[in-house]
């Protein structure tokens, strides 16, 4: 598979979150504002990219019978150490992103491309497949958190100066003032209908390209019904 | 056969989970220090947000004591005592509220030797974000609501949620964290305000006064 094929499967065809359906449990959970969105995205990505490295790494030792636990001990070593080294070394992430690291134990994407990539690739290409993956799943949570954080409080980036440092305070935008929240926006409930949509849009722009590619085809079929 | 593959697979499935439990052992003892580092910076951090330098002369991390009452915890929590020229002026101590929407709420309640409270910070809890988590001071100032506040005898029925006729406010969606969090600073103020004096003759015997 060429770089081109990894990144177009990762950000749209095969989109972790849209289309392997992928990580829902961390993504419906923390999409209730866009800084938290940012905050598990950048997380899952790293450790995408890790253990896919890291597996295919092992791969050729690893018997094709005991991989699944070989991965599942791969990732969970890695999200561990990730953790550790995060709460020693840069405390004041690790506050804003620490709910979010063992969250992604959880998310079934990355043992999903463990198992369906980085186990039968090179690991430039496994490596290139975690990236491209992690920012795809980043992108559509980053579009989740924009709309259930407009819906409910009206704002976009609150808090961003958790995650990113002072500076991101300026980030925050009111775009209209609410005095009760809407609640259905930022509970589970919310999250998933606003899934529902988005998964409903990519496949309606995945129609209109399919229509559009087929008209030539169509004249094809014709051709071969003549010949019959 | 079948024997014999069970055997190696078992063997390389025993040999990763080795090399992965010792490089998560490595790890935990190579950062082990500088996060109980990092946790003690932060815990000063508030304990120095909560009592200022105009209240106490003295260091508030060697002033660690463990107390130990029904009304602030089940175990014994730690207490740091705050004092001027010698005399107590002030003390922090840690509470749990066990009563949390999604379990135990920890707290540290600093509170003015004349009882009332000097301010109150959420340690740690596991609240819903974006409702329950209000309670932290990057969050919203609500938990600032408490400062300057005193609980006059056992029925002071100022100190609950307005819609349970007290006079602070509960969250939109989360009536039970902020509920909790009253109670429990409540119940230590009333329990600071009946055992200041055995507290403050106690030894300092953690944290800081550990080592």
């Amino acid at each position: 598979m060429s770089y081109r094929d990894i990144t177009w499967q990762g950000l749209w065809e095969n989109n972790p979150a849209l289309v392997q359906l992928l990580g829902l449990c961390p993504l419906l959970a923390v999409t209730a504002t866009v800084t938290n969105a940012l905050g598990l995205g950048l997380a899952t990505l790293l450790v995408l990219i890790g253990s896919n490295i890291t597996v295919s790494l092992v791969r050729d030792f690893v018997p094709k019978e005991i991989r699944i636990p070989v991965f599942v001990m791969v990732i969970a070593t890695y999200v561990t150490v990730i953790q550790l080294l995060m709460n020693a070394y840069v405390y004041g992430l690790y506050q804003s992103l620490g709910i979010f690291i063992p969250l992604i134990v959880t998310n079934c994407a990355i043992i999903g491309r463990a198992e369906a990539f980085a186990s039968k690739n090179p690991w430039q290409r496994a490596a290139f497949d975690g990236l491209m993956m992690g920012l795809g799943f980043t992108l559509v949570l980053l579009v989740l958190g924009a709309i259930r954080e407009v819906i409910g409080n009206g704002t976009l980036f609150d808090g961003a100066n958790l995650l990113l440092g002072d500076w991101a305070a300026a980030l925050r935008i009111e775009l209209f003032s609410v005095d009760y929240p809407l609640l259905l926006a930022i509970l589970p409930p919310g999250a998933f209908i606003a899934m529902g949509f988005i998964i409903a849009l990519k496949n309606i722009i995945d129609q209109r390209r399919a229509e559009r590619a087929s008209k030539p085809v169509k004249e094809v079929t014709r051709a071969r019904v003549t010949s019959q | 056969m079948i024997a014999k593959s069970m055997q190696r697979n078992g063997l390389i499935l025993a040999g990763f989970a080795v090399v992965a439990t010792l490089l998560v052992m490595l790890t935990a003892k190579l950062t082990a220090e500088p996060i109980a580092r990092e946790q003690q910076r932060e815990l000063l951090q508030v304990l120095n947000q909560l009592l200022p330098a105009e209240v106490h002369d003295n260091d508030l991390y060697a002033s660690c004591r463990l107390v130990e009452h029904s009304a602030l915890a089940k175990q014994p929590t730690p207490l740091y005592l705050a004092t001027r020229d010698g005399k107590p002026t002030a003390a922090a101590v840690e509470v749990i509220a066990p009563n949390g929407y999604s379990g135990a709420i920890r707290l540290l309640v600093a509170i003015n030797w004349d009882g009332t409270v000097a301010g109150v910070r959420t340690l740690e809890h596991k609240e819903t974000p974006g409702l329950g988590d209000k309670i932290e001071i990057r969050k919203s100032a609500w938990i600032t609501s408490f400062d300057g506040m005193t609980v006059n005898g056992n029925d002071d029925n100022r100190w609950a949620v307005k819609r349970d006729g007290g006079v602070f406010d509960s969250f939109t969606g989360a009536t039970i964290t902020p509920r909790a969090v009253v109670q429990a600073t409540a119940r230590a103020v009333q329990t600071f305000q009946a055992e200041r004096d055995n507290w403050a003759a106690l030894p300092a015997n953690c944290g800081g006064a550990e080592a």
